[in-house]
């Protein structure tokens, strides 16, 4: 194994809930970072299960307002030295993210968020339709489909990454530093000591006394706040995702059409990977219903053609925790203790190491780090929302 | 995709309905003097359960009326619908059925 399978000790200096990428990274950069080594990962499946092996591994950072910029940017300048970092292989190709036009109010839309980029220090640049063909020769360009492509915005340094190898590598390097990977343990309750501080955890493997606790459950971190007695500003729909049969090489970038809910890419193994809508009401099923899918495959071979031919092989849902702006939460939560990492939403995956460095700093610190700060609860109070949501007008 | 039983109408698919978050989530009085806090909880703050969760429908493309369900989180299975203004049903009614 590339992980030790501990028993979980009665006590550690931090304990992570969820073994996703968010929580291993996490773990990690409290033990590379920090010098907090005695800390416990504690999953209750197993090691990427949950989303980090159910997204569609697409990466980017041009996101429209200077919080959101800044927070996934860190996240890709991380991704670009990632497999070095962690000596693990995670697959990280900056093939170009190409997110399609539609209508006159796409084209503002994107471009505006370009001109936002720009200013933030992040890539993105404009493209006509005969560049966008150009750069991605199966795209139909025709006037006559039902979604014409009217131009795209094309971030260079966006791309892909091996999903599950993050997990791996983030498991095994933080691992290495001493840190306990502690799998098939569920969280059943959180208890506090007479200060209010939390004090242990109550978990299916036993009693674990810790004085700081991570958590980093994505869609059910509402179910592990709610131990707490801490109601967040979370909903939780399961989102889909589906591969098609191997083909040859034929979509040398990602491109996404935010306009129509399709996002594709192709996998190394030649697999098309497609993301789709969410459902339109909470669940925690791990599946969507088929008219959700049905409606993103349908616009897929419209914009190129030649997949019709192609048979889907798999598809699957994953929970996502939304939150009313679509922006995450990464920050203290009132119980002196408790740290929470959600609200990612529909795009968690490209955040992955950048959310797991700035939250490890939260956690050391007790504070945030200044790239985390403005992504609060409390925003929901004063009034400053990240409002990627509408930004974007649907789910990304 | 869904079967749901509009306590007007019947069973109808769910693309005849949106979706309405959770259910008996109750507007602040006029009067009432909230803090941010508390308003913010009334418009943000979600219990979002995993297991039988109240939840609003309205059917817009039937009766065009709201109504309220009870639906099993973990499995999509509604376990009752009643019109907007009722009660939530009893517990045990939950757990009559599977």
């Amino acid at each position: 194994m590339q992980w030790r399978s501990p028993e979980p000790k009665s006590s550690y200096d931090a304990v992570i809930v969820g073994g996703g990428g968010h929580g291993l990274g996490t773990a990690y950069y409290l033990a590379s970072e920090h010098g907090l080594t005695n800390v416990a990962v504690l999953e209750k499946g197993w090691i990427g299960g949950g989303n980090t092996g159910r997204n569609t591994t697409i990466i980017r950072s041009n996101y429209l307002f200077d919080e959101s910029a800044a927070l996934y940017d860190h996240a890709l300048k991380l991704w670009e030295s990632l497999a070095q970092s962690l000596n693990y292989n995670v697959m990280f190709s900056p093939r170009g993210v190409m997110m399609l036009a539609h209508t006159i109010h796409d084209e503002q839309i994107l471009k505006r968020h370009v001109h936002a980029n720009r200013c933030n220090g992040v890539d993105n640049e404009w493209l006509t339709p005969e560049e966008a063909k150009a750069f991605c020769p199966a795209l139909n360009i025709e006037h006559n489909i039902r979604y014409p492509v009217l131009g795209a915005a094309l971030q260079r340094r966006g791309g892909t990454a091996r999903h599950d190898a993050v997990a791996w590598g983030y498991a095994r390097a933080a691992d290495s530093l001493g840190v306990d990977i502690i799998e098939n343990c569920e969280v059943t309750a959180i208890n506090r000591g007479s200060d209010g501080t939390v004090e242990s955890l109550q978990t299916s493997r036993g009693l674990i006394r810790t004085r700081r606790i991570g958590v980093c459950a994505a869609g059910n971190t509402s179910v592990i706040m709610n131990k707490v007695g801490v109601r967040l500003p979370l909903e939780s729909f399961p989102l889909q995702a589906l591969v098609s049969e191997p083909l040859k090489p034929v979509l040398p970038c990602v491109v996404m059409s935010n306009g129509i809910h399709a996002y594709v890419s192709q996998s190394d193994k030649g697999e098309l990977v497609i993301g789709a809508g969410t459902d339109a009401y909470t669940s925690y099923t791990q599946r969507g219903a088929l008219h959700v899918s049905t409606h993103t495959l349908e616009a897929i071979c419209e914009l190129f053609p030649a997949f019709r031919r192609l048979q889907m092989l798999r598809n699957w849902g994953g929970i996502v925790d939304v939150t009313p702006d679509r922006s995450p939460i990464i920050a203290k939560t009132g119980v002196p203790g408790l740290y929470v990492n959600c609200g990612w939403g529909t795009g968690g995956f490209k955040a992955t190491p950048g959310s797991a460095h700035v939250f490890a700093w939260t956690i050391a610190r007790d504070e945030p780090h200044p790239i985390n700060a403005a992504f609060t609860i409390e925003r929901f109070r004063d009034g400053h929302l990240i409002d990627e949501a509408a930004a974007a007008a649907v789910a990304h | 995709m869904l079967l749901i039983k509009c306590p007007y109408c019947g069973e109808r698919p769910e693309l005849e309905f949106v979706y309405g978050g959770e259910a008996h989530i109750a507007r602040p009085a006029p009067e009432a003097d909230l803090t941010p806090g508390q308003w913010a909880a009334f418009l943000y703050a979600r219990t979002n359960t995993r297991g039988v969760h109240a939840e609003r429908w309205r059917h817009t493309r039937g009766c065009g009326r709201f109504l309220n369900a009870l639906r099993d989180t973990t499995t999509d299975q509604f376990i009752a619908t009643y019109k907007a203004g009722e009660a939530r049903p009893p517990a045990e009614l939950a757990q009559k059925e599977p």
